[in-house]
C-alpha cells in the first residue's frame, strides 16, 4: 500500500486530537472517511497529505516517511483538496486550474505541451471549459467547487484526497463529481480518498470506508459491514433504518426523526 | 430578459487582464515621458533642447551640466525608489495576504529610517554603502516587532495595521529625538522625517541600485509562488510550496527592497501601499503581471510627487514624501474601513 498513517498523534498545538490513529488506504480504490462533525477527518486527512505534521508516529508514503520527502516530491505523487479553500481575487478559472501544474514547473521555465494538455483534461471532465475566462470569486459555489477539483485533477497524481469536495453541490454536480473520481478510478487506476458526510453516497461508491470518531477509528470495512443501525447509532447517535438499495443493493441509511423511533421500535430491533 | 441581466453580471477578464504587456509597456512610455519632463522642471526652468543635450552626453553647455548634475539623480531615484518601494508593498500584501500591507504599514519604512540616521550620526563618515544594511536591520526589527505585537492566532488586516501604526510613530519619535540632539541642515531632516530626493547625488543612485537590480528579478522568477501562498497555506502546501521557507524568503526581500529604498530617500510613505493596489485592480491577481505595472505605478508616484515638490513654489521645495502622504493617506483611510468592514 502505498499511503499509511501509522500509529500518528495529531495535534494542534497542545490540543491532540488524534492519540494513535493507523489507516492504510487501500491503492486504487475508492475510500470514503465518514465521521461526525469534528471527529478528525480532515485533521487525518492533512496528516496524510503532509500538511500537519505528527506528533508521534509517521505517515508513509510509497515506503519513506513522507516528511522525509519534499514537499515538492509529495505534491507530484498525490493532490488533495482541503475543506476551507481561499478563493484568490480576480483570477480566471483557467489560471487557476493552471495552478494545479505547479508541483510540476520550475520558475523559469515555459510550461510545457504535457502541462497544457492536463488542465484542457482536467477543464473538459469537470465541465468547466465553458468557465475558463470568468473570475473565480463571480461563480456560483458549485461552479467553483468543479474548478477546485480541475484544479486537482490537472496536477496529474495517483493519489487523489478530497476533503468534503460534493458540498454546495446539487444533487446533479454531486453525481457528477462522484462518477467522475470513479471513473478516474475504474479506467486510469488513481487511488481516490475523500470525505463525506452522505451515507448514501458513501455506500454507492466506496471500495472501502472508514469510520471515525473522536479521533479514532471505530471501524472499517466495505460499505456492507460498516452502514449497519448499530455502528450509526454508537457514531451519530442517530437513530436509522438501513435498507438495501433497490437498484445498486448496496446498504441505505435512512435516519428516523423522533416520531418514527418511538412508533417503530420493532422495525429498530430488526436492523 | 433575465438572461440578459445575467449576462450583464457575468464579468469577464478585462481587456488589461487578457493583454499585460500592452499596458505595461503604455505605463512604461508615460513613465519615460513624464521623467523627460521632469528633468526639466526645477528650481531653474531647462528647456527641453538642454535635457534632449545632456541625455545624449552633450553636456557642454552649463544648462546641460545643471540637468546632470541636479536633475538626472533625482529621476533616476524616483525609478529606484519607486520600484523598489512598490514592489515590496505588493510582496507584502500578497504573502501576508492583507490588503493594508506595505513597508510603512507594517514599520519597515520608519525602522529603516531610524536605523539608517542612527548609523550616520554614531559613526560620522560612515560609507554610505553601510547604510541600506543598516536600514535592513532596523526594518526587519520593526517588522518582527509589528509581528509579535499583533499576532495572536492569526492578525486579521486592520489590527496588523494599527499596531504598524504605532510602531512606526514609535520609531518616527526615535528619529525626531536624533534630530533634536543633532540639529541637522533643513534637508537632511527633511529626509529623515518625511522622505524627499532633494539634493541627492549620483552616489545615492549606485547605492541602491544593486539592491533593485538583483531582488526584483527575484521577486519576478517567484512571483508564481507569490500566487500560490495566495491560495490558503493548506492548498499551497498541497501544490509541493514549502510554505514558511516561501513566506520568510520573500518577506526578507520585501523588507530589504523598502530598507534601500529609505536609505536613500527617507522615509516616503503610501507608496507601497497604492501602487500595488492600483496594480491588482487593473491587472488581478497574478503577480507576475501586477508587480511590473505596480512598480511602473510606484515609478509615476515617485515622479509625480518629486516633480509637484519641486515645480509647486519654487525655489522651495515641497519634500516628495509630504506629497505621497497628502495623496496617500486619505487612501490608506478609505482602504481601513473598507477592509475594516
Ligand atoms: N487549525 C486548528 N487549530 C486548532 N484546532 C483545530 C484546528 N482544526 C481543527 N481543530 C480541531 O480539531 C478537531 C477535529 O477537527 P477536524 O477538522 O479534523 O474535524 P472534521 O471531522 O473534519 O469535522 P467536519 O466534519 O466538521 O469537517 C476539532 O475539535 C477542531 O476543533
Ligand atoms: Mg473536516
Amino acid at each position: 500500500m502505498r499511503l499509511q498513517a501509522q500509529g500518528v498523534q495529531l495535534a494542534y498545538d497542545q490540543h491532540v486530537i488524534a492519540r494513535d490513529l493507523t489507516l492504510t488506504i487501500p491503492d486504487s480504490k475508492v475510500s470514503v472517511l465518514i465521521g461526525p462533525n469534528g471527529s478528525g477527518k480532515s485533521t487525518a486527512l492533512r496528516a496524510l497529505a503532509r500538511l500537519l505534521p505528527p506528533s508521534k508516529g509517521s505517515v508513509i508514503l510509497d515506503g519513506k516517511s513522507i516528511h522525509d520527502t519534499s514537499t515538492k516530491e509529495v505534491a507530484r505523487q498525490l493532490a488533495i483538496l482541503p475543506q476551507v479553500l481561499v478563493t484568490p481575487e480576480s483570477i480566471s478559472v483557467e489560471d487557476l486550474v493552471w495552478f494545479g501544474r505547479h508541483p510540476h514547473r520550475t520558475s523559469l521555465k515555459v510550461p510545457s505541451p504535457a502541462d497544457k494538455e492536463a488542465v484542457e483534461w482536467a477543464m473538459t471532465v469537470t465541465s468547466t471549459v465553458e468557465l475558463r475566462h470568468q473570475h473565480v470569486d463571480q461563480l456560483s459555489g458549485g461552479q467553483r467547487q468543479r474548478v477546485w477539483i480541475a484544479l486537482c485533477l490537472a496536477q496529474g497524481t495517483d493519489l487523489i484526497l478530497l476533503d468534503e469536495p460534493t458540498t454546495y453541490l446539487d444533487v446533479a454536480y454531486q453525481l457528477e463529481v462522484l462518477d467522475l473520481l470513479h471513473q478516474l478510478n475504474q479506467e486510469q487506476g488513481k487511488t481516490v480518498a475523500m470525505v463525506l458526510h452522505d451515507f448514501n453516497m458513501a455506500a454507492e461508491y466506496a471500495d472501502h470506508v472508514f469510520v471515525m470518531k473522536s479521533g479514532t477509528l471505530v471501524t472499517e470495512g466495505s460499505p456492507e459491514d460498516v452502514f449497519t443501525a448499530d455502528i450509526i447509532r454508537t457514531v451519530f447517535g442517530v437513530e436509522s433504518k438501513v435498507v438495501p438499495h433497490p437498484v445498486s443493493g448496496k446498504p441505505m441509511c435512512i435516519p428516523l426523526r423522533a416520531g418514527l423511533r418511538t412508533q417503530t421500535p420493532t422495525a429498530l430491533a430488526n436492523c | 430578459m433575465s438572461t440578459a441581466i445575467v449576462a450583464q453580471h457575468v464579468r469577464r477578464i478585462t481587456t488589461a487582464q487578457r493583454y499585460p504587456r500592452a499596458v505595461v509597456g503604455s505605463l512604461g512610455v508615460l513613465a519615460v515621458v513624464l521623467s523627460f519632463y521632469s528633468l526639466s522642471v526645477g528650481a531653474t526652468d531647462v528647456s527641453m533642447h538642454d535635457v534632449l543635450n545632456a541625455v545624449t552626453g552633450n553636456t557642454s553647455d552649463q544648462a546641460a551640466q545643471i540637468v546632470v548634475d541636479f536633475q538626472l539623480p533625482r529621476v533616476l531615484l524616483a525609478w529606484l525608489v519607486g520600484t523598489a518601494l512598490a514592489v515590496s508593498g505588493g510582496v507584502m500584501q500578497g504573502v501576508i495576504r492583507n490588503p493594508l500591507a506595505a513597508p510603512d504599514v507594517v514599520g519597515v519604512t520608519k525602522g529603516a529610517g531610524f536605523a539608517g540616521m542612527l548609523l550616520l550620526l554614531a559613526i560620522p563618515g560612515v560609507p554610505v554603502l553601510a547604510v541600506v544594511p543598516a536600514a535592513f536591520v532596523g526594518g526587519l526589527l520593526a517588522a518582527g516587532l509589528v509581528y509579535l505585537l499583533a499576532y495572536r492566532r492569526g492578525a486579521t488586516p486592520v489590527r496588523i495595521a494599527l499596531v504598524g501604526v504605532a510602531v512606526s510613530a514609535a520609531f518616527e519619535a526615535g528619529i525626531r529625538f536624533l534630530l533634536v540632539r543633532n540639529p541637522l541642515d533643513v534637508s537632511a531632516a527633511l529626509i529623515w522625517l518625511t522622505g524627499s530626493l532633494f539634493g541627492r547625488s549620483m552616489s545615492s543612485v549606485y547605492e541602491i541600485l544593486p539592491w533593485v537590480v538583483v531582488l526584483v528579478p527575484l521577486v519576478l522568477i517567484w512571483a508564481r509562488k507569490l500566487d500560490v501562498l495566495g491560495l490558503g497555506d493548506d492548498l499551497a502546501a498541497g501544490l509541493g510550496e514549502p510554505v514558511e521557507r516561501t513566506r520568510r524568503l520573500l518577506l526578507l526581500f520585501a523588507v530589504a527592497l523598502a530598507s534601500s529604498a529609505v536609505a536613500v530617500s527617507g522615509t516616503i510613505g503610501f507608496i507601497g501601499l497604492i501602487a500595488p493596489h492600483m496594480a491588482r485592480r487593473i491587472f488581478g491577481g497574478r503577480h507576475l503581471a501586477s508587480l511590473p505595472s505596480a512598480a511602473l505605478f510606484g515609478v509615476l508616484l515617485m515622479l509625480f510627487a518629486d516633480m509637484i515638490g519641486r515645480g509647486l513654489a519654487p525655489p522651495l521645495e515641497i519634500p516628495a514624501g509630504l506629497v505621497t502622504a497628502v495623496i496617500g493617506g486619505p487612501y490608506f483611510l478609505y482602504l481601513l474601513v473598507k477592509t475594516g468592514k
